[in-house]
């Protein structure tokens, strides 16, 4: 059989994912420290566990509304207006799925047509511009750079605009660079989205990892909620990963058009999943809260480390990611990335690989216990004292 | 900013001021201070470390005995408990609410020796009423630390997006 010509081009297309070809590298090599890692180190709060486990007991194992469980949908208005006053329909207005991933490629799907243009701004997490292509869009990348703190700039997003602009991502609090933007930031952005009638993906997954400033829901802005697709979940917040759980919020016609696709791929999120996320959002607060202030202190103590060292690293005010330039060793980001797993043992990922502007930077991700962080920044340091 | 500090000296009290005070960003003469006054406070009581003896070949037993008391007029239980507590044998005494009313925790090389420390000194003490004495067989979780047989590894994968 020759598959290569049997598979859809579409898919052929999809370029390997960057981060991919680093794992590979980094299997076999022993007595690595990974700052490497995009989730939580810790595990779920047990109570969450608990909770799902008694589910099970129950007898909960059925299918769920397409929508998911209306109790789960409620529970997250509520938060939604507890947060940042947004009021959404639980019946039709949210809609629960299979991580927030899911829940972006039902967007996605629901919005594109074939050539519409979808406004990225980079670095960002790896999987935006492949669900784009593969959902028939076109990525237009804005590049955000080091200088204003890695947030979108208007000017750089009047200039990335064309007739088939359609849709603007907004991810921020920031993998991988933790950047974060406020209010101000935000109000100019959607003056350029209402004038060019855009309609916005706001990924919020991190949103409750906002270590300074206040966090500030794009919907929640003027004029906003009706053109903005809210996305969140429950992996890093609650350390939940493995769930796969994650939620959309938005006006009714389009969570329809995700939900039409929703309940012929996914049928529904797993209920386990489900009641493990009620549980998370009625009592999760104070555990939340544990691993929110343990994130904060390390992320303090990455910072300096890296600054000591002499890789100027901005503040990341939220996420779990620091993200140093590494211009000053000469080196690019996978050089820098590779050299450091085979002459250090330590594992960063290269910043290219969020796209070009991540060139020069690595992403150290500080979801790791303090003793290991410690140890990886004085393994870093003998290592950059090298070549510098 | 105080219980900050006392919180991660709590979960290690290997920490060193300059740590603290990149953790909470506070300055570090400000930590050195703040844990100086605790410490004269005696809010730092000490400065221990959580071992799990179980592990050893050290053989030690643990009991805890429920002590009902008559309280005393004027001084009511802590003249009693301070009889107890001043007994090396005796690691830990709580005042209790419920059933009983001290809570005693005692050390020693036997069963019979915990045994024997209760029959000769503890019941023995005037306005003692009572003493249960029940062996600790094995510790799942102390102070908030969960007692395994193995440090458990990073699941994780080591590499992800």
């Amino acid at each position: 059989m020759n598959w290569e010509q049997i598979i859809s081009p579409r898919i052929q297309d999809v370029p390997p994912s960057g981060i991919r070809k680093f794992f590979d590298m980094v299997s076999g090599v022993d007595d690595v420290i990974s700052l490497g890692v995009g989730e939580p180190d810790f595990v779920t709060p047990w109570h969450i566990n608990e909770a799902s486990i008694y589910s099970l007991e129950q007898g909960s194992t059925m299918y769920t509304s397409n929508y998911g469980l209306l109790s789960l949908r409620e529970e997250i208005a509520k938060f939604l207006y507890s947060k940042h006053e947004l009021t959404y329909n639980p019946e039709n207005e949210v809609l629960v799925t299979v991580g927030v991933s899911e829940a972006l490629d039902l967007a996605l799907r629901a919005l594109l047509s074939e050539g519409d243009e979808l406004l990225l701004p980079e670095p960002c997490y790896v999987s935006y511009e492949p669900s784009t292509v593969l959902a028939g869009g076109k990525v237009v990348r804005v590049k955000t750079s080091a200088q204003d703190n890695f947030k979108l700039r208007a000017d750089d997003l009047k200039k990335a605009i064309t007739d088939r602009s359609k849709v603007l991502v907004l991810c921020y609090p920031n993998n991988p660079t933790g950047a974060t933007m406020d209010r101000e930031d935000l109000l100019e952005i959607s003056q350029i989205v209402e004038e060019n009638d855009l309609i916005v993906l706001s990924d919020e997954i991190y949103g409750q990892l906002t270590y300074e400033g206040e966090y500030v829901s794009f919907a929640s802005l003027p004029g906003m909620r009706k053109r903005t697709i809210v996305f969140n979940g429950f992996s890093k917040a609650y350390a939940m990963t493995g769930w796969r759980i994650g939620y959309a919020a938005a006006p009714k016609p389009i969570i329809n058009a995700m939900m039409k696709i929703h309940q012929y791929t996914m049928l529904c999120a797993p209920i386990m999943s489900q009641k493990a996320a009620l549980e998370a959002l009625v009592n999760g607060d104070r555990e939340r809260k544990k691993m929110f202030k343990a994130y904060n202190q390390r992320r303090r103590v990455i910072v300096q480390g890296l600054n000591d060292m002499g890789l100027d690293c901005f503040e990341p005010k939220g996420a779990f990611y620091a993200f140093p330039s590494i211009k000053k060793t000469g080196l690019s980001s996978e050089e820098f990335a590779q050299r450091l797993l085979e002459e250090a043992g330590v594992v960063v990922i290269p910043g290219n690989v969020f796209g070009e502007s991540g060139e020069g930077f690595i992403r150290c991700s500080y979801a790791s216990s303090l003793e290991n962080i410690t140890e990886a920044l004085a393994r870093m340091k003998s290592f950059v004292k090298k070549l510098v | 900013m105080n219980d900050d500090i006392l919180e991660l000296l709590e979960s290690n009290s290997r920490l060193s001021p300059d740590k603290i005070s990149t953790m909470l960003d506070i300055p570090q003469e400000k930590v050195e201070k703040v844990i100086k006054v605790l410490e004269e406070e005696n809010v730092i009581v000490k400065y221990c470390t959580l071992i799990d003896w179980d592990k050893t070949e050290r053989d030690i037993v643990y009991a805890l005995i429920d002590v009902k008391v008559t309280p005393e007029r004027g001084v009511g239980f802590d003249a009693v408990a301070k009889r107890i507590y001043k007994f090396s044998e005796v690691s830990s005494v709580f005042l209790m609410s419920g059933g009983y009313d001290l809570s005693v925790k005692i050390e020693g090389r036997s069963m019979r020796e915990v045994a024997l420390f209760v029959a000769e000194k503890l019941a023995t003490i005037e306005h003692v009423q009572s003493t249960a004495t029940h062996f600790i067989l094995k510790t799942y979780k102390k102070d908030g630390i969960i007692f395994k047989k193995d440090k458990k590894l990073d699941e994780r994968l080591v590499v992800s997006p």
